[in-house]
C-alpha cells in the first residue's frame, strides 16, 4: 500500500495547506497531536481543572464572621453532612432515585419488550420516533406541562373527577409521607413527574438489549419445554439485565442531580441539589456547597460500579 | 418469533406508554390556544390565537428567545468542531489514556447539571471573566460536544477506511482527501449531531442557572414565570414554541442518520 501511494509522478507541492496536510498524512501521531490539543486544553481548562479545584474546596473552612473560605484544611464540611437536617436531604435524594428507577423499569419494560418483539419496519420506526420526541422535548417545558396537570383544578382532578375516584384519590393523598393536601404539594406527584421525564432513558438501553437477544435461543427454551411464562422469567427477563442496570444509570443520576423539578412540585424539604445551589449562591458557602457536591459524585460512582457487575456498560 | 401475536395486556400497557410520553406535550399544546387568563382549568373554555400576538409583542419575550438563538447556534459550532477534532483522534487509533479521553468528553453530561454548573462558575471566577453570553456560549459548548463527537464517530466508523487509501492512491493530497472524500461522507452525521446540540443548547437551564449571570435564556425566563404566575397564556406559547424548537431537530437527525447502525440521539441527553 504504501509503496503504491508514491507514484512514479509526483504532482509537486501546491499551497502551504496541501503541504502540510501532507506533512500530517506521513506524520500520524502529529496529526494526532494536533486533533487532540483543542479538545484537551477545552476541557482540561474551563471543565476538569476547576471541577478539581472546586471539590478540593470541599475540605476549606468556611469563617461565617467573614463570609469567606480559607485554605485551613478541615474535615468539618463533610462530618456536617452526616448532621441530622444534611443527612436527611441526603436520604430523601437518594429514596427518590432509587424509587423513580424502580418505577421507570417496571413501566419501560413492557413498552421496550414490544418495540423489540412485536414490532418491525414502519411500526419500529413509529415506536422509536415516539419514544425519542419526548426524551429531546424541553425538560423545563415537560415540567411545566406537569404542574398544569397536577394543580388544583387541573387536568388530573377533572379526570378523576370523571371517573368518580374522586375518594381513592383523597384516601392516597391522606398517607403520610406520599400525600400532600394537594397532588402538587405532594411527594407522588414529585414522584410521577421524575418518572415521566426520565421513562424514556429507560425504554430505550432496555429495548436495544432485548433486540439483541438471538430467536434461537427462545427456540431453544421452548423446545425444551419451557412455557412462554417460564421463558420469559428465566431467560428473557435475566437477558435484559443489562438494559435495565444501563437505564437506571440515567433515571438514578439524572434524579440525583435535579434540582428544578423539586422547586416546582412536592412539598417543601430540600433535594442535594437544591442544598448545592442554597449554599454557593444566597449564603455563599462554597466549602459546604463542594462538599454537599461531592455526595451525587461518590454516590453515582458507587452506584456505576454495582451496575457494572450487571454488565449495564455493555448495553449502553 | 415475530409470528406469535403480542397479548392485549402487553399491547395495551406499549401504547398506554406512549399516550403517557405524549399527553403532557399534547397539553401543552392545547393550552396555548386557550382563552382563559388563568389557564389551570380543564377541559379547555375556547380556541383563540390572541396570546400569539401578546407574547410576540413582549419585549423580554423576543429578548430571551434571540439570546437562546443566539447562544444555541454559537455552541452549537464551537461543539461541531470540538466534536470532530476529537472523533476523527479517537476512532482509528489506539493510544495511551484514549478512554480517558472519551470517558473526559462524557463527563460534563454523565455528572448531574450541578456540578458541570459549579465546576464552569469556579472557571470563570478564577479566569476573571463576567458572566454573561460568552460564559453561557462556553458551558453549553462543553457539553454538547460529545452529541456530535457520538454521531461522527459512529460514522467515521462506518466508513470504509479503504476509501480513504484508494484517495491517497489515485495522487490525492490531504486536503483534497479531507475536502472531497471525508467531509461528504460525514456531512449528514455532522449536520445530525448539530442539530440535537442545537436542541440540547436551546433548552438547558440547570447549567446555564450557573453561568448565566443577568442574561436570561428562553429556559430561564420560563422558569422565572412559573415562580410567579402573572401572565400564563403567554407563559403557555412560549412553553409550545420551546417544546417544537426541542422536538423538530430529534426528527430531523432521525432522518438524517437512519439506516445506520447507531441512530443519532439514542444516547444520553
Amino acid at each position: 500500500m504504501t509503496a503504491l501511494s508514491t507514484p512514479v509522478t509526483a504532482p509537486p507541492a501546491g499551497g502551504p495547506l496541501q503541504r502540510l496536510s501532507n506533512l500530517l498524512y506521513r506524520k500520524p501521531n502529529l496529526y494526532l497531536a494536533m486533533l487532540l490539543v483543542p479538545p484537551l486544553l477545552w476541557f482540561g481548562v474551563i471543565y476538569f481543572a476547576p471541577l478539581l479545584t472546586f471539590l478540593w474546596q470541599g475540605v476549606y473552612t468556611y469563617d461565617e464572621m467573614a463570609m469567606a473560605a480559607t485554605p485551613d484544611l478541615t474535615w468539618a464540611n463533610l462530618l456536617a453532612l452526616f448532621e441530622p437536617a444534611n443527612y436527611d436531604i441526603i436520604l430523601r435524594t437518594l429514596g427518590m432515585a432509587i424509587v423513580v428507577s424502580l418505577a421507570s423499569a417496571a413501566l419501560a419494560f413492557p413498552i421496550a419488550y414490544y418495540m423489540a418483539r412485536y414490532t418491525s419496519g414502519k411500526t419500529k420506526a413509529f415506536f422509536y420516533i415516539a419514544v425519542m420526541m419526548p426524551m429531546w422535548a424541553s425538560y423545563i417545558v415537560k415540567a411545566y406541562a406537569w404542574t398544569l396537570l397536577l394543580a388544583k383544578g387541573g387536568v388530573v382532578q377533572w379526570f378523576v373527577e370523571q371517573l368518580q375516584l374522586t375518594p381513592v384519590l383523597q384516601f392516597i393523598l391522606g398517607i403520610p409521607g406520599v400525600g400532600g393536601s394537594t397532588l402538587s404539594t405532594s411527594q407522588l406527584g414529585r414522584f410521577f413527574v421524575f418518572v415521566y421525564i426520565w421513562l424514556p432513558f429507560m425504554i430505550l438501553p432496555i429495548q436495544a438489549s432485548l433486540e439483541r437477544l438471538p430467536p434461537s435461543l427462545l427456540q431453544a427454551s421452548a423446545d425444551l419445554g419451557a412455557k412462554p411464562a417460564q421463558t420469559f422469567m428465566q431467560v428473557i427477563l435475566p437477558l435484559s439485565v443489562p438494559g435495565i442496570a444501563a437505564g437506571s444509570i440515567f433515571t438514578f443520576s439524572l434524579t440525583l442531580g435535579d434540582f428544578i423539578v423539586p422547586q416546582l412540585v412536592g412539598p417543601p424539604g430540600l433535594f442535594i441539589g437544591n442544598m448545592v445551589y442554597t449554599q454557593q449562591g444566597s449564603i455563599g458557602n462554597m466549602p459546604m456547597a463542594a462538599a454537599f457536591t461531592l455526595v451525587p459524585i461518590v454516590l453515582i460512582a458507587i452506584y456505576l460500579s454495582i451496575v457494572k457487575r450487571l454488565g449495564a456498560f455493555d448495553a449502553l | 418469533m415475530h409470528s406469535e401475536r403480542a397479548s392485549w395486556g402487553l399491547k395495551l400497557a406499549a401504547w398506554g406508554g406512549l399516550v403517557f410520553l405524549h399527553f403532557p406535550i399534547l397539553i401543552i399544546f392545547i393550552y396555548a390556544f386557550n382563552t382563559e387568563q388563568s389557564a389551570f382549568s380543564f377541559p379547555p373554555q375556547g380556541f383563540t390565537l390572541h396570546w400569539f400576538s401578546v407574547a410576540f409583542s413582549r419585549v423580554d419575550v423576543l429578548d430571551s428567545i434571540k439570546l437562546s438563538l443566539q447562544i444555541a447556534c454559537l455552541a452549537t459550532l464551537i461543539a461541531m468542531v470540538l466534536g470532530t477534532l476529537a472523533a476523527a483522534a479517537l476512532y482509528r487509533r489506539d493510544f495511551f489514556g484514549k478512554e480517558g479521553v472519551s470517558l473526559m468528553l462524557i463527563l460534563p453530561i454523565a455528572l448531574p447539571g450541578i456540578v458541570t454548573g459549579l465546576a464552569l462558575l469556579t472557571a470563570f471566577k478564577a479566569l476573571g471573566i463576567e458572566p454573561g453570553i460568552f460564559t453561557i456560549v462556553i458551558g453549553h459548548a462543553t457539553f454538547c460536544v460529545v452529541i456530535v463527537y457520538n454521531n461522527v464517530i459512529a460514522r467515521f466508523r462506518r466508513t470504509s477506511h479503504s476509501l480513504i487509501e484508494a484517495s491517497m492512491d489515485l495522487g490525492a493530497d490531504g486536503w483534497q482527501t479531507f475536502r472531497y472524500i471525508i467531509l461528504p461522507n460525514l456531512s449528514s452525521a455532522l449536520l445530525a449531531g448539530g442539530m440535537l446540540a442545537f436542541a440540547l443548547s436551546f433548552d438547558e437551564i440547570i447549567v446555564t442557572t450557573f453561568t448565566a449571570g443577568h442574561e436570561r435564556t428562553l429556559p430561564l425566563w420560563l422558569l422565572n414565570q412559573l415562580s410567579r404566575p402573572r401572565d400564563v397564556p403567554v407563559t403557555n406559547v412560549v412553553a409550545m414554541l420551546v417544546m417544537l424548537v426541542t422536538m423538530l431537530p430529534i426528527l430531523g437527525a432521525y432522518y438524517l442518520t437512519k439506516g445506520g447502525e447507531s441512530v443519532a440521539g439514542s444516547g444520553g441527553k
